[in-house]
């Protein structure tokens, strides 16, 4: 009986096919929105993730900040080495410190950023070679001239078809020998692009490009057996310490934990997927009331039809059966249409916006139960008075 | 003598109420055997639609008892009233009533459907009943494409497809003529011979005459019942 009304109700939208999709429309576009803005924030969501690993998971960000006196205390290499002995749990502690440079080789410029750092501030920040070699110890030591590039400055200046390895390059007024090729590493925070950076020794960097041994930040990675918290208290004694801060007064420094940025962030994707999620419940509720008006015009249309399947017998609820299925069956079939265009279009923006397309089966079966419920809410009042007719009358109408 | 197939006893109906209220049924008393072929006649607002309706469980008397089959009808409810037709009962319509673009056999398979018939019984029964009314070589096609001899015959297949203990029709000739009227009518004195029991209103005493009895009403009341032998084709009684 189920199997044949279902056959009934799509040979009627069959009957009116222009009608069918013009009334589904407003459920085809919620869906679509829905299904497309929910793939896109995954990707968006993986993408950050992605980057947020980046960093290091169980990471803490230390660098200065002005005080209210108007004066900027930077972090050095002491601050750093007493970081890692002194605290528990303390696996990697590593500065970086960066300067703005341009890049020359074989004719060309680029211009882009030189960062110093160790092999140590690599580890911490997930980061590896793809090509060619880590710094060696002595190089770290004592600042020898040797250079890691980036994948963007190694595209910028270096023929594609040949290693730069063992290439002598210049960054600004210094020479340097190419000794590797890092991994990509994509966007990062602020818009800037990590992979447009030349990396040296720390040493190398103070001395030849800031001309101090100031750093502009260091990364603490610890063991992700220990809390967080914890962590960051006793490291916020231990600066406040060193920097002889008194009891009242504030940190000239802040930490930043990599796990709470990611939190943040999530915050903001929820948000947006909420904002989201009202205006696709407007776009439904909006095709909803479409549905409902074309069902009542739908069974005043076809009141003689109904007025004859009740003079053959057909009971009141197997009338609002068949219009409640046609209600139901017309809104799944716009669930369907809206995922697949959903899912094309999330392809599309996927690509268009550089996030890795994710594909979610729950939002896609959410999404079509949804608009099948829809059909349910929306065609119940026009099947119950379809069902409510009363046969000589109905079998009257013209 | 058996009880008969139906019994109606003092059936009155009122529509509307207060100042407005019109009584199209008055008192009508009328019993019906299993076999007949009842022809109800009578001026425009005499009752005999509305008696007719209610003979169909179409409709519910104000007041008085309906008895069909010995159960009384005017006792059920809404849904009831649907079995019952469902299960004994036939209609054929002035109007045809066939459901449009829809093919003859899909039409008369559609009371079947409510039985919840498996789709091979509904075809055989259907075609069956086609049969019936000499219809076969039409069953594929919509009641668009047919004449109007043709869809009263597919109507009356679809009444017949359930085999009911009654066949009601209302006006079953108005929309033809007369030549079809008359083969409608063949047709229907037929399955009253294989033992179908049939109610007609007509306002053709023409048609009236192929019935086995008369039924007169006249303001909401039964004015004289005329039995006897049916007449001869196509002359009046």
């Amino acid at each position: 009986m189920l199997g044949t009304t279902i056959l009934l109700a799509l040979r009627e939208i069959r009957r009116h096919i222009l009608r069918s999709i013009l009334t589904t429309l407003g459920i085809i576009i919620g869906v679509a929105a829905v299904v497309t803005m929910v793939t896109l924030g995954n990707g968006v969501t993986a993408s950050v993730q992605e980057e947020i690993s980046s960093l290091g998971a169980s990471n803490f960000i230390i660098f200065p900040v002005r005080t209210n006196r108007g004066t900027i205390r930077p972090f050095d290499e002491a601050d750093v080495r007493a970081v890692e002995q002194q605290i528990a749990g303390v696996q990697i502690a590593a500065g970086s410190v960066s300067a703005n440079a341009t890049a020359y080789f074989n004719g060309q410029d680029w211009d882009t950023k030189v960062e110093g750092g160790t092999n140590a501030l690599l580890d911490a920040q997930s980061i590896s070679i793809s090509d060619g070699r880590p710094f060696a110890r002595d190089e770290e030591a004592a600042g020898k001239s040797v250079c890691l590039l980036g994948l963007k400055v190694r595209e910028a200046i270096f023929p594609p078809d040949s290693s730069p390895i063992g290439a002598q390059m210049r960054i600004g007024d210094v020479a340097c020998q190419v000794i590797g090729v890092m991994e990509e590493r994509g966007q990062g925070g602020g818009g800037a692009d990590d992979d447009d950076v030349v990396f040296m020794p720390l040493k190398t960097v103070q001395r030849r490009f800031r001309g101090n041994d100031n750093l502009d930040y260091f990364v603490v990675k610890y063991d992700a057996a220990y809390a967080a918290s914890v962590i960051q208290d006793s490291l916020v004694g231990l600066l406040r310490e060193r920097r002889l801060l008194q009891g009242d007064e504030p940190n000239d420094f802040n930490v930043i934990d990599t796990a709470q940025v990611n939190q943040a962030l999530g915050a903001v994707t929820g948000a947006l997927t909420a904002m989201v999620a009202v205006i696709a419940s407007i776009s439904l509720l909006v095709g909803g009331i479409g549905i409902m008006n074309i069902m009542l015009v739908s069974v005043t249309e076809r009141t003689r039809e109904i007025g004859i399947r009740l003079a053959i017998g057909a009971l009141a609820r197997e009338v609002r059966l068949q219009f409640l299925t046609e209600a139901v069956v017309l809104c799944a079939l716009g669930g369907l249409v809206g995922i697949a265009l959903g899912f094309a279009a999330s392809i599309g923006l996927a690509a268009l916006i550089e996030v890795p397309f994710v594909f979610d089966p729950m939002i896609n079966i959410v999404s079509f139960l949804f608009a099948a419920g829809m059909g349910i809410v929306f065609g119940y009042y026009p099947a119950s008075r379809a069902s409510k007719l009363d046969p000589i009358d109905a079998l009257r109408h013209e | 003598m058996a009880e008969p197939l139906i019994q109606l006893e003092g059936i009155t109906k009122t529509f509307g109420s207060g100042a407005a209220a019109f009584q199209a049924l008055k008192g009508v008393d009328l019993a019906i055997d299993r076999g007949e072929f009842v022809a109800i006649m009578g001026p425009s607002g005499s009752g005999k639609s509305t008696t007719m309706n209610i003979l169909g469980c179409l409709d519910v008397p104000t007041d008085g008892v309906f008895r069909f089959r010995g159960v009384e009808v005017q006792k059920l409810d809404r849904d009831q009233r649907s079995l019952l037709r469902r299960r004994y009962l036939g209609f054929v319509f002035q109007g045809f009533n066939l459901l449009a673009r829809t093919t003859a056999l899909e039409n008369v398979e559609l009371p079947l459907l409510y039985r919840g018939e498996s789709k091979a019984v509904r075809r055989a029964a259907a075609m069956r009943a086609l049969d019936q009314v000499g219809l076969v070589p039409w069953a594929d096609h919509t009641p668009a494409e047919l004449s109007g001899g043709q869809q009263q015959r597919v109507a009356i297949a679809r009444a017949l497809v359930t085999e009911p203990d009654v066949l009601l029709a209302d006006e079953p000739t108005g929309n033809l003529d007369s030549e079809r009227s008359i083969e409608i009518m063949e047709l229907l004195r037929r399955l009253n011979a294989d033992g179908i029991t049939i109610l007609m209103v007509t306002h053709e005493e023409e048609m009236a005459a192929f019935a086995k009895t008369i039924v007169r009403f006249r303001d909401g009341l039964v004015e004289r019942i005329e039995r006897g032998a049916p007449a001869t084709e196509g002359s009046p009684a």
